[in-house]
């Protein structure tokens, strides 16, 4: 039988399955752009978790957190983006594993 | 009623997270993340927070893909050739710390949340929570927010830096290509199959453009 | 009201079968209805471009040509399809139909009229069509990028870049009207209007707003993504068939869409004089006056360059919009404080 509103575990399945595959990601892939999205999965896993506390305590402090998590997130890719795309121009490549200037 | 709407926006996300990591071509990468972020502004929709599922869709779908597609486009990009032994075995070494990582979760939700307490039943249909998101958000966390607007802006001037390149000390892009060949056209190849053209921006003389 | 007949199966007394059921039967209505004012709506932009440029316009197929928006319909239908060989194909179905759904969804917020002639009024009306709107850019990058073509791609880059400028100042024009009204749901703004519409304490957004309205549905003189001239026709060169058909459908979509909530925010939606039954009537002569506008300025003006696009979107109509909510928000303040 289903329950009549939508558990607080549910919700904090999902986000802990999203923020994994978010994980997974990170380490199988080597381009910068899909790296980065996958960064995007994780923070908005942490994202729902807020949401769905917020709804289980029954207040709004957990939304807020979001909204800022969400302006936070939108400086960063912009800024990431911007980075990847001049390292484009550098070095022909958005692979990250061929980007090893430091590399003696 | 809403239960079965959230496993539905919950299978959607997760397929949709899954195909983010596993598939090939970027820009089907990145389809495949909007529609995750869609998913996500329903599932707030329903755990009635309306205001986020509307941001979610407008900040995220709306103006971080369109950027992320904008630049995949902008550099061209085919699909991605992986291969190589370093590769599998990180890979395979990233697959199992992914399910170490589910394992521990999964081992959590079995300990404590078995079943987990029902979340308090829905209020009676409110005016909505844009208000009381905007009275929190002016009072008690007026200064966070203000933090933020300065991280924008702090951003913004930070992109345009970064876009613009240097202009002065080291000579800017034009003088490069000897070194690096441009785009596969200065090469004299064929543009790649893939994807279309490239853009008439990027074509012989290198001139830095805002992105 | 079907609810209290007693002969319905128990599975329909259920109130959120009804009210899914309620919606659908309104959907269905607004779809079909759309449908028509689209096809009508392009019969009367060929008859008033006609009249503009001195000629008469279609008049051949039915009494003053009626029945022409029939013909090319079927016409587009039986038109033979062309994929590009090296399209991604997966990517190039999906572009058309992205095209016409966000604008689509947007009319399930709009008021057409007083009580039940909205299919849902949510708090947060505005939001959803600020949403669907910046979803309506993808149709027209991702047909760019997929068809593999250049003047398609550069179409679609075009576009991405003209859309995201202008939904800014777009957004921030209405957040006028909502200082005004106090609530994001059209209902209320609509009733907020009651006595005084909107237009009379907002005349400069609602001129922003039409502006912005013009770029977002890359209409002339904003059709720089298809302009004839340099680009082919811009994103849907590689299209044709009912493909082609649904960009164009969506196009006028979108218009109609962006006019419904222009009405709603600033021509006071469905008031009127007369009996509330009205609003309705009321609301299509505003609705029919704003698409006449649309029409108007595409056979006035010629194109932008693109620069000066640019120049217009962050440059003029931003800032402007950005000192409208610091004054409009300063004037509350004066009025409420005094």
């Amino acid at each position: 039988m289903l329950p009549a509103s939508i558990p607080l575990s549910w919700a904090l399945a999902v986000s802990a399955v999203v923020f994994v595959i978010g994980v997974v990601g990170v380490l199988v892939r080597r381009n910068a752009l899909v790296i980065f999205m996958s960064v995007e999965l994780m923070l908005n896993a942490g994202n729902l978790a807020f949401v769905a506390f917020a709804r289980h305590m029954q207040s709004l402090d957990g939304q807020i957190f979001v909204f800022f998590v969400m302006t936070v997130a939108a400086a960063e890719v912009a800024v990431g983006l911007a980075i990847i795309v001049n390292m484009f121009r550098l070095r022909e490549t958005v692979f990250v594993d061929e980007i090893n200037l430091l590399k003696g | 009623m809403a239960p079965v709407l959230f496993v539905g926006f919950a299978l959607l996300l997760v397929l949709s997270s899954v195909m983010v990591i596993l598939h090939k071509n970027p820009v089907t990468s990145a389809l495949f993340l909007v529609s995750a972020f869609c998913s996500l502004a329903g599932i707030y929709l329903l755990l009635h927070a309306e205001f986020l599922g509307m941001v979610q869709v407008i900040v995220y779908a709306g103006a971080i893909m369109v950027l992320f597609l904008f630049v995949i486009m902008y550099l061209n990009l085919g699909r991605d050739v992986e291969g190589g032994l370093a590769l599998a075995l990180r890979r395979g070494f990233g697959y199992l710390v992914g399910l170490g990582l589910l394992g521990i979760a999964l081992t959590w939700f079995a300990r404590g949340w078995s079943a987990g307490p029902a979340a308090p039943p829905p209020e009676s249909p409110a005016p909505g929570n844009t208000q009381a998101i905007g009275m929190l958000l002016y009072s008690r966390y007026l200064f966070p927010f203000e933090i933020t607007s300065v991280v924008l802006l702090v951003a913004m001037v930070g992109v345009i830096v970064i876009a613009r390149g240097r202009r002065g000390g080291i000579p800017e892009a034009p003088d490069m290509p000897e070194a690096i060949p441009d785009t596969p056209a200065d090469r004299g190849e064929a543009p790649p199959a893939t994807g279309a053209a490239p853009p008439a921006a990027a074509a012989p003389k290198r001139s830095v453009e805002g992105s | 009201m079907i609810a209290h007949l007693a002969a319905l199966p128990g599975v329909l007394r259920d109130p959120t079968v009804q009210f899914a059921l309620w919606a659908f039967v309104k959907i269905f209505i607004i779809l079909n209805v759309m449908l028509g004012i689209v096809s009508y709506m392009i019969y009367a932009e060929r008859k008033i471009a006609g009249h503009m440029q001195a000629r008469v316009g279609p008049n051949r197929v039915g009494p003053f040509g009626l029945l022409q928006p029939i013909a090319d319909v079927l016409k587009l239908f039986f038109k033979e399809e062309f994929i590009p060989d090296e399209a991604n194909k997966v990517v190039y179905h999906i572009a058309p139909m992205l095209a016409v759904i966000p604008a689509l969804v947007t009319f399930s917020v709009i008021p057409f009229g007083p009580g039940a002639l909205t299919v849902t009024d949510v708090n947060v009306g505005l939001l959803v069509f600020l949403a669907m709107s910046s979803l309506g850019v993808y149709a027209i990058t991702l047909a760019g990028w997929s068809s593999n073509n250049k003047y398609a791609l550069l179409g679609g880059l075009r576009s991405s870049a003209q859309m995201i400028s202008y939904e800014l100042a777009m957004g921030l024009s209405t957040i006028g009207v909502l200082l005004i009204a106090g609530s994001l749901s059209m209902a209320d703004i609509v009733n907020a209007q009651r006595h005084v519409w909107m237009v009379v304490w907002q005349p400069h957004a609602f001129l922003l707003f039409m502006i912005c309205a013009l770029a977002e549905t890359n209409r002339a003189p904003f059709d720089l993504p298809e302009a004839e001239a340099e680009l082919v026709a811009g994103f849907h060169t590689e299209y044709s068939s009912m493909k082609f058909g649904l960009f164009f459908l969506g196009e006028f979509m979108n218009v109609i869409a962006i006019s419904c909530i222009a009405v709603t925010l600033f021509l006071g939606g469905w008031n009127g004089p007369g009996p509330a039954a009205l609003g309705i009537v009321w609301f299509l002569i505003k609705l029919a006056f704003l698409l006449f506008f649309f029409i108007w300025v595409r056979w006035t003006f010629p194109r932008l360059r693109y620069d000066q696009l640019m120049h217009l979107g962050w440059k003029v109509l931003l800032p402007i919009a950005l000192l409208n909510v610091v004054a409009t928000a300063g004037v509350l303040w004066w009025v409420g404080n005094r």
